[in-house]
């Protein structure tokens, strides 16, 4: 009989640890000057130092550095006053130099720690996830494997490939085992990503976009006997590419291992593949151990040695730390936490901001672009931003606010900016968008529809309010939506002596 | 004084791709045998202060500022490929890392 998950929790205490693999966000590769653009066409962003031609050398990135000892700082790491890179050797055709420029013994920030809060029954909860490194490499080209079946390597022909990503700069943070976070283990991984990819995003040094690979995670993981103290042997999940996939590798291999011990098999230290059709993961190749990879110290490339300095220059410009952040516009703003989570889960905290300082109201600069320009955004797959800008949007509900636009006009000046009619100005004046709140149009509209519907009128005189419902209607038919209803509303009941 | 067996000479072989007959691993493994020996004569003479040399010239923080530089063409990065296919590096299939 297998175990469940309580079951699973119950019987055995799981150990995580936590690799986030980043892309940073540079115009050009980490040794060489070739672009980093994603999805440009395959080899237009080579030269013979990515390539690994012979007698290429490779110049590291000022700006690269500079990334990482800011990711090191907010991470509250010590910066090494000495670090170096590393050659890390394997014959594998996604490095062409035949080793990945890499950090070994030596990375630039080492020792600090992130906390992360998760909501649990019990209220929420903070766990301090201590950093072990972060250090610099490059990221590898990409392969596609033909023939065999979709992709994978096995069966495979023949393989491509592609070096436009190869030697793009990489970030990896290593977290040092994480213990006691027991059955709150994959909510606890999942936060502890979210949370970096908040402070990476923050600190705009990446685009940390999950799903275009920008950050990666893998995923240890290890159980041990609950009460025993030990650390049982772990397996390393690699390429788990969503939030919500970091949770489902942890909680599935929990699952996994648990009923693997329970049946009294052994946990092989292997890398597994995480599935992201079915959550599960399948064994890939065994770890080869580092000494396999037979590091040594990069002779092309210089000592990083960054001075104090250097480093208080970089710590000026620390953005203001993303859980500090959401906490003062929460306040500010009075919006409830879900709220909160919505516009950052939806990455749009920035635009709501950005719509507030320019005078729109908290409330309703969430409601418009979480809602009506998120849902055509959602429509057509492109970012909320890229359809309307924030001046637009906030020029929009300053009009709501002041009474010239109801909310039903506001949606077609929206409209009319999307479809490129010009600014909100242009649009009102050009598809002739004004409230009618000129009482005497008004009266003349309620009159109409009084006179059309007698039997209406005289129900609603008689007291049953909900029946006025279709004479507003009728207004607004007529005014072409452009009045104010709960104006409409209340000429229509005063004049029929409600 | 650190040795070197034959099965670690046989395995580094293996790492580095390289082919080794029988005689090569048993000739290899004596000359591996004197170069670390010539190390370790080094490493009696390095005491506890004198810090490990990856450089021989004090220099550090050699770096440049990011920017684009015009890549190679594709035609000429696949110029030097024994194959390519679909403006790709083509490779026999991968057999995975244990072989």
């Amino acid at each position: 009989m297998s175990l469940n998950y309580d079951q699973a929790i119950e019987k055995y205490e799981p150990t995580l640890g936590l690799e986030v693999h980043v892309e940073l966000n540079t115009k050009s590769k980490m040794f060489c000057g070739c672009a980093t653009e994603f999805g440009a066409e395959p080899n237009t962003q080579t030269c013979p130092v990515c390539l690994g031609l012979p007698g290429a050398l490779p110049v590291v990135n000022k700006t690269a550095i500079e990334s990482s000892i800011l990711i090191g700082l907010a991470l509250n790491c010590s910066i090494a006053p000495f670090s170096r890179f590393a050659r890390k050797n394997y014959f594998y055709p996604d490095m062409p130099k035949n080793f990945q420029t890499s950090q070994y013994d030596e990375p630039i920030c080492i020792n600090g720690f992130l906390d992360v809060e998760i909501e649990t029954y019990e209220g929420n909860k903070v766990f301090r996830i201590d950093i072990e490194r972060v250090h610099m490499e490059e990221d590898t080209g990409k392969s596609l494997h033909v023939g065999g079946s979709t992709g994978r390597i096995h069966g495979a022909e023949y393989s491509l490939l592609d070096y436009n990503r190869a030697g793009i700069p990489l970030v990896e943070i290593v977290t040092k085992i994480v213990p006691n976070t027991g059955k709150y283990a994959p909510q606890v991984a999942r936060a502890y990503v979210a949370a970096l990819r908040d402070i990476l995003r923050g600190l705009k040094v990446s685009d940390v976009k999950m799903e275009q690979g920008s950050l990666r995670c893998d995923v240890n993981l290890s159980l041990a006997p609950s009460g025993s103290g030990e650390l049982g042997t772990r397996s390393e999940t690699k390429n788990v590419n969503s939030l919500r996939s970091v949770e489902t590798a942890v909680s599935g291999e929990i699952l996994r291992q648990a009923n693997r011990l329970q049946s009294g098999e052994k946990i092989v230290q292997e890398t597994r593949h995480f599935l992201e059709e079915s959550g599960e993961t399948r064994p890939g190749r065994s770890k080869e151990k580092a000494e396999d990879y037979r590091y040594f110290p990069e002779p092309d490339l210089v000592p990083v040695v960054p001075d104090n300095k250097w480093i208080e220059e970089l710590r000026k410009t620390l953005p203001e730390k993303p859980a500090d952040r959401r906490k003062r516009l929460q306040s500010e703003w009075s919006v409830p936490e879900k709220e909160m989570t919505a516009m950052v889960n939806a990455e749009l905290l920035d635009t709501v901001e950005e719509t507030v300082k320019l005078g729109a109201d908290p409330t309703k600069a969430r409601s418009w672009w979480l809602g009506e320009i998120s849902r055509i955004a959602n429509e057509r797959d492109v970012v909320a931003t890229e359809l309307i800008s924030v001046t637009a949007v906030a020029q929009i509900i300053n009009l709501i606010n002041q009474g010239e636009l109801t909310d039903k006009l506001a949606r077609q000046v929206v409209d009319g900016v999307i479809a490129g009619e010009g600014t909100p100005a242009d649009v009102i004046s050009k598809r002739g968008l004004k409230v009618v709140s000129d009482d005497g149009a008004l009266m003349k509209a309620i009159e109409d529809a009084i006179a059309a519907q007698p039997d209406t009128a005289e129900r609603v005189r008689g007291g049953n309010i909900p029946a006025a419902g279709a004479l507003i209607g009728a207004v607004m038919k007529a005014t072409g939506g452009q009045a104010d209803a709960a104006k409409v509303r209340e000429l229509l009941l005063k004049h029929l002596g409600q | 004084m650190s040795a070197i067996s034959r099965e670690e000479v046989a395995n580094l072989a293996r790492l580095a791709r390289i082919e080794m007959s029988d005689a090569e691993l048993d000739h290899l493994s004596g000359e591996m045998q004197v170069i670390l020996g010539a190390v370790a004569r080094v490493q009696e003479v390095a005491s506890a202060d004198v810090p490990p040399t990856s450089h021989p010239i004090p220099v550090n923080n050699v770096v440049r500022e990011d920017a684009v530089i015009p890549s190679l063409s594709p035609t000429d990065a696949l110029s030097g490929a024994p194959a390519s296919s679909e403006q790709r590096f083509k490779v026999p299939q991968i057999l995975g890392e244990a072989e």
